[in-house]
Parts: structure tokens; sequence; C-alpha cells
């Protein structure tokens, strides 16, 4: 039988790191050792310098599909996925129409399955087209497949309603993922609430906004015992919160993204729009946060809100133009160039952590050893190379990086045992 | 000088420089035939995307005055809403062969993108709550000349009163001031002041009032008491007008400015016709002088001696 078989890395997974080949048959690892022999006909993977990781999952992505396909469609977003070495992605639910129902979700799945770049995991709104109003049907959505319910590009923001969601979703295997934004206090707000916004004129994005919400939650799940997962943290106070939550034993979890730990305010003195994100980029002083942060485990998880615009929209006038970034292909080289942690952590971080959190701990994020689902990556982790807006897969080429050298670069990732990217080179 | 976008990104040596020039033109202006040829076959964009007549007759006398060619594209926000974007926009008039746009647009940093679109000299107009180079350096031509100073402002106490957080002409007149070395004290609540105040700040407007050389009073605009920054007019009026009391208590050399246009009875409750420190009058009259000044230094070139004796023939 032929196999793929990678050759010449060292292993990195929640059991440790060792000079290892590994050896892929029908979608499985079936053997993991030092000098493993290539079989007539076996696909190998030259991985001499490289790390061969679990893959990386993605627990926050806005893959546009279905309604804005002019920004990016699943197989786009799928391919700057594999590209940026993850082996599955979290589909935010602010789709148009919004993933509340099953025919949306079992859409997402379907595309995302079609285009064979990565698992497309669609997340199911917390409330009925994301209004605040009434709950999802949470049960129906977890019958297909969903683990992680959020209205992200908005918080929840009824307490009583969010209580409501903690309480009903005790007994049903799904997260809440909250995107953390008091709205009264950021009506208008283009850009963090500090200095850089008060000599640019420009309405501000109070960092109480976020850290409000994050209180309120976890108090919510200390009251109700339901499971909380925070997205995109941005400032200190918000790691100081769930620091202590997680220090009183309650079941929250939180996520950083890229741009949070690499990116300040300051970048927007040039009012570029590429710069304009929710949360938005805050001080140095919230950036040392994040990263400690991450550094000791209080963030489980970096993840990208990668979120495509065409850019015309990024070319309006910052108040008007949408806030997001994309990050896929650039999250693994900001985590490498910006983190001063073990490279295990980032990897923790990137692969076994937030597949927990997903609820994919089953498929992605598995120790290499024969038996596992062959979901792999394999990177570079001291490639220097810089990025390039017109060279990303994805759509839309709204990156805050551009221009910038970036540390660690995917060279293979094998999803479901098959090569879909070879020598950085997507297979599909 | 490629752009005039902002006062603090020209520094307080361009000012000085702008400041000086802008007497040239006033003397031009005091002429029979106020018109020179210094601009002749250069060709200025007026691109208003806010309406704001008298800034934009402002630029328009100023460029003709200099015997510039000028057009003027006032753009609706229904034309935005038609689908052009405003990098569409500006390449489309860019391409009719612009030496420099005038651009006022209710977006802050709209100058600063739309740079990044033509090689043409930007002059900020007035963007969003953010920037208003050439009325703060009017007010500050105005403050020179009313207290017959030259060079810089060293010393000069001011005080800049109203909603500082959303005046694009706060933010700019602050800069220049303190750029020519100005003492400004801002008087608001703190609801009207930024997150970070560019100056000492008070709300006790009869605290500073008779200790002030300048009172600068800024436009009050009703649509601030949905937001519940200040309970009330009459309450603001209370706190932050320039009352007869207040007048009385005003040194007798100190100036009253305003950018205009005036709430009369919610920030002056005086005539200003019977202060005699008011300026109000001389601010717009220097007004076309400071743009003369501006379009002169970016268009004829930075450091030229200027040759404005000659007259415009017919």
């Amino acid at each position: 039988m032929t196999s793929v078989l990678i050759s010449g890395g060292r292993v990195l997974d929640q059991t440790g790191e060792r000079a290892a080949d590994v050896r892929i048959e029908s979608g499985r690892v079936v053997e993991v050792g030092a000098g493993l022999a290539a079989g007539d006909g076996d696909d190998v993977l030259d991985a001499t310098g490289c790390v061969v990781t679990p893959g990386f999952v993605d627990l926050h992505v806005h893959l546009r599909e279905p309604g804005r396909e002019d920004a990016e469609t699943i197989e786009s977003g799928s391919r700057a996925a594999a590209l940026g070495g993850f082996t599955a992605v979290v589909a935010m639910p602010n789709t148009e129409p919004a993933q509340d129902s099953r025919g949306v979700v079992e859409f997402v799945r379907a595309q995302g399955a079609a285009a064979g770049l990565c698992e497309v995991l669609p997340a199911g709104c917390i409330t009925v087209g994301r209004a605040g109003m009434v709950l999802a049907p949470f049960a129906e959505l977890v019958d297909a497949g969903v683990r992680v319910f959020t209205d992200d590009g908005n918080g929840v923001q009824d307490p009583l309603l969010m209580r409501r969601a903690m309480e009903y979703s005790l007994g049903l295997d799904m997260v809440l993922a909250q995107h953390c934004e008091v709205a009264r206090l950021t009506e208008g707000a283009v850009m963090h609430e500090g200095l850089c916004c008060s000599e640019l004129g420009v309405p501000g994005w109070p960092a109480l906004a976020e850290e409000l919400m994050v209180h309120r939650d976890i108090e919510l799940a200390r009251l109700t015992g339901a499971r909380v997962h925070l997205l995109h943290l941005s400032t200190a106070g918000s790691v100081d919160l769930v620091r202590a939550a997680k220090a009183d034993g309650l079941a929250v979890t939180a996520e950083a993204a890229p741009h949070h730990f690499a990116l300040t305010e300051e970048e927007l003195r040039g009012y570029d729009a590429r710069f304009k994100v929710n949360p938005p980029l805050r001080t140095k002083a919230d950036v040392d946060a994040i990263k400690a942060g991450l550094a000791d485990g209080t963030i489980d998880a970096i993840a990208t809100d990668h979120a495509p615009h065409p850019a015309d929209e990024k070319e309006r006038p910052l108040s008007e133009a949408p806030p997001g970034m994309v990050g896929l292909e650039t999250a693994l080289g900001v985590a490498l160039a910006e983190l001063d942690v073990p490279l295990a952590d980032v990897v923790a971080a990137l692969s076994w952590k937030p597949a927990a959190i997903a609820g994919v701990a089953d498929r992605h994020g598995r120790p290499i050893a024969p038996g596992e689902p062959a979901n792999l990556t394999v990177f570079d982790p001291g490639a220097i190379w810089p990025v390039r807006p017109a060279d990303l897969a994805s759509r839309s080429h709204n990156t805050p990086f551009a221009g910038r050298d970036l540390r660690g670069r995917v060279r293979h990732t094998i999803f479901q045992g098959e090569p879909v990217v070879r020598a950085g080179v997507a297979q599909k | 000088m490629k752009h005039l976008r902002s006062i603090a990104e020209i520094g307080p040596d361009a000012v000085v420089r702008l400041l000086d020039l802008t007497d040239h033109m006033a003397e031009i202006n005091r002429r029979n035939n106020p018109r020179v040829p210094a601009l002749r076959g250069k060709t200025i964009c007026n691109l208003f995307f806010e309406d704001s007549t008298r800034t934009r007759l402002s630029f328009e006398t100023a460029a003709k005055r200099l015997s510039a060619d000028v057009m003027t594209f006032t753009v609706g926000t229904s034309s935005v809403n038609k689908g052009e974007s405003l990098r569409d926009t500006i390449e489309t008039v860019a391409a009719m062969g612009v030496d420099a746009f005038v651009i006022r647009h209710p977006a802050s940093g709209v100058p600063w993108q739309v740079s990044r679109w033509t090689t043409a000299s930007i002059i900020n107009g007035g963007d969003g709550w953010h920037a208003h180079p050439t009325q703060a350096l009017l007010d500050a031509y105005t403050v020179r000349q009313a207290l017959g100073r030259t060079g810089g402002l060293d010393g000069v106490r001011i005080a800049v009163v109203g909603d500082i957080k959303h005046s694009r002409v706060a933010r700019s007149d602050v800069e220049v001031f303190q750029a020519l070395g100005a003492d400004v004290t801002l008087v608001a609540p703190a609801t009207l002041l930024p997150p970070v105040a560019p100056a000492p700040a008070t709300d006790r407007l009869d605290d500073v009032i008779d200790k002030i050389d300048v009172l600068y009073l800024l436009r009050m605009q009703r649509e601030r008491m949905h937001e519940a920054l200040v309970p009330s007019l009459r309450e603001y009026s209370t706190r932050f007008a320039l009352t007869p009391e207040r007048a009385r208590r005003l040194p007798d050399h100190a100036l009253v400015m305003h950018p205009g246009p005036m709430n009369r009875g919610v920030e002056m409750m005086v005539d200003p016709a019977e202060l005699p420190g008011a300026v109000i009058a001389q601010q717009v009259t220097n007004g076309v002088a400071v743009r003369m000044a501006v379009l002169f230094d970016l268009l004829a070139g930075a450091g030229s001696a200027p040759d404005l004796t000659a007259e415009e023939r017919p």
C-alpha cells in the first residue's frame, strides 16, 4: 500500500518533542519513528528543518459564505486556512442568512467538505438572526454537529437572555462563545479610546466596554455552571478577569488574535482602515498583558478572527470602513515573531487547546501516534518571510502585516491523510 | 511643504513662515485691484463633501486673487450613495489635471487617505472632529495682529471654551497656539473633552475669565443635547457662555473670538458688536489672506521669495 511519509522532521505534540518520521495510510498515522524507509511509490514530504505537529484549529474565522462571496468563499477561506496550517476552522455565524438553523449550518459544512481543504465547523447563533431577542434552537443545531454558539459581531446585550442561554446549554454538548462588547458604550467607535483617538478626532472604544461583559459572563458562568468561551480578548483588564475566574475553577476559556498581541493603536495614525478591527488595536500595555496571558495559559487559544473585506470597503473613510483583518495565512508567522514562549506552547494554543474548546478533540489536535487521524501541520519555525498581500489565497487582502517580515512558515498541511498543502502550495 | 493636512504635521517654523507670508497677502487684499498672477496656470479643486459656505467662499476668493483656476465640487452624500467611492471621485477629478485639492469631509482622516491616491497637494479644509488647519492659522494670525505681536505668541493666555471633543477647530487651534508658545486652557465639562485632553482643562469659566488675553468660544451644537453630554442648553449657557457679567470681568485688552457660525443666546449671550475686544469679523477677513499664503506656499514652491508686486493685467 502506498503511503505518505513525512521525512526528516521533529515531531512535536502534547507528549513532547522528538526527531521522527511519520507514515500515513488511509487517513491515519500508522508509524512514527526515526529513519522510516520510503517504499516504492510512497509520497515523501520533506520535513528537514521543520516541526511536525497536530493540525491547527482556528476557533474564529469569517468565511462570508453564504452572503458575501465577493469578500471570501468557503473554498477560498479553506485554502487560506490550509496554507496557514489549519486543519479545522470554526466558521462564525454572521453570514446572510445567519447560521441559526439546521439548513444553513448543513450548507456551510457541505461547502467545506466539497472544498476538501480543511474541516469547516459551522458555529451556531446564540439568538435567532443574531438579533439578541430569541434563543436559537440549540438542541437542533447540536444534533446537526454544532458545538460552538455565538452571536459574534454582536455581544448578547441582554443579561437575562444570556443567563437563559447558559442555563439551557447545560445539558447539551456545546460551548457559548461571547463577543464581549457592551454596545451602548461603543456606538460610533472607530478605535481604542485613549490618546490616539483623542488626537485623531474619532470616537473611542473604551476597554471597559469589553471588560464589563467579560465580568458579567464570568459571573453568569459562576451562577449557572455553564461553559463559556470568551472571543478575541484585547485588554489587560480582560486578561486579569479571566485569570481570576480560572483560579476560581470556572469553566471559562479565552482566545486572543495575533493582531492583538502584535499591533497597537498607533498603527491608525495614518487613517488606514486596514488597521481597523473590532475589538480595536489597543495599547502597548494591553499587548504585553495578552502576551503574558498566552504565556501563563490564561488565554487558551490563538484564534485569528479572520475577517475578509474587499479593498474598496477598506478604502472608505475610517469611520465608515468595516472592521476586520484577514489572518489565517499569517497567524503562525506572527505568533512565532512576537511571542517569547516555548514553541510547544505556541503549538498548544494553535492546536490541541482550541481543538478541545471546539469539541473536535476526537479528530483534531491529536497526539501523533499510530492509529490517530492524520490531520497534521509541518512548518519551518525559522523561516523569515515578507507578507505580500497579492500572494494571499484569501479572496480579500486586508492584512495589517503587509510588508512585514514574519517568522515561521507552513510547508505542508495534511488533512484527513491527504497533503492539501505541499511545499507551501495549495494542492486544490 | 507638500500638503497642509494638520498643524502638527508642519511644525512651528512653517507656521511662522505662513503667518509672515500672510502679511504680504493682507497687503495685496488692501489694494484697489487685489489680484496678482502668482498662481496663474495652477488648478485648484475645492472638493466639499460637507456643506460649508464660508470656508468654500474663502478658499475660492483666495485662489482667484492669486489667479489660479478654481473648480468647486460639492458632493452631497447622495452621490456617495450612488456607488462612486471616494477614491474613484478623487482619481477622476485628478485626471483632469489638478495641482491642489482643498478637501472638506465629515469623516476624520480623509485628507490622509486621499493623499495616497493622487500626487496633488492636499489642503485640509476640515475633516470630521479632527483638524481645520487654515482656521487655526487665521486664528493665530488674528491674535498676532490684534495683540501687535511679531513672531510667536509667547506667554499669551488663551482660553478655548466649549465642545472641545467634537471640534476640529479646537484641536487645530490648540496645536497652533501651543506651537507659537501660548498658554492654552480648555474650558469645558468632562463630557465635552476628548479622553486625553491636549491642554490643561477646567470646567469653571469664572475662574479664568479675568486672567486671559484671548477668549475663544466654540460653537455649541444643539444635537449634543441628545447624547447626554450636557443636561440642557440653558445649563450650558449658565456655565460656559459669554454673558454680560463675564464680559465685564474680561481684561480690557482681551480678544473675543469665534469660528462661526455663532449661536446667539447659547455660547454668545452678548452682542459682539458691543464688545471692544471682539475680532470675529477680522477672523473672516484674515481667512482669505491666510488661505492665499497657504496656496502660494504649496504651489509656488516653498522658500521661493514671494514676488507679489505685479498686478494682474486684464
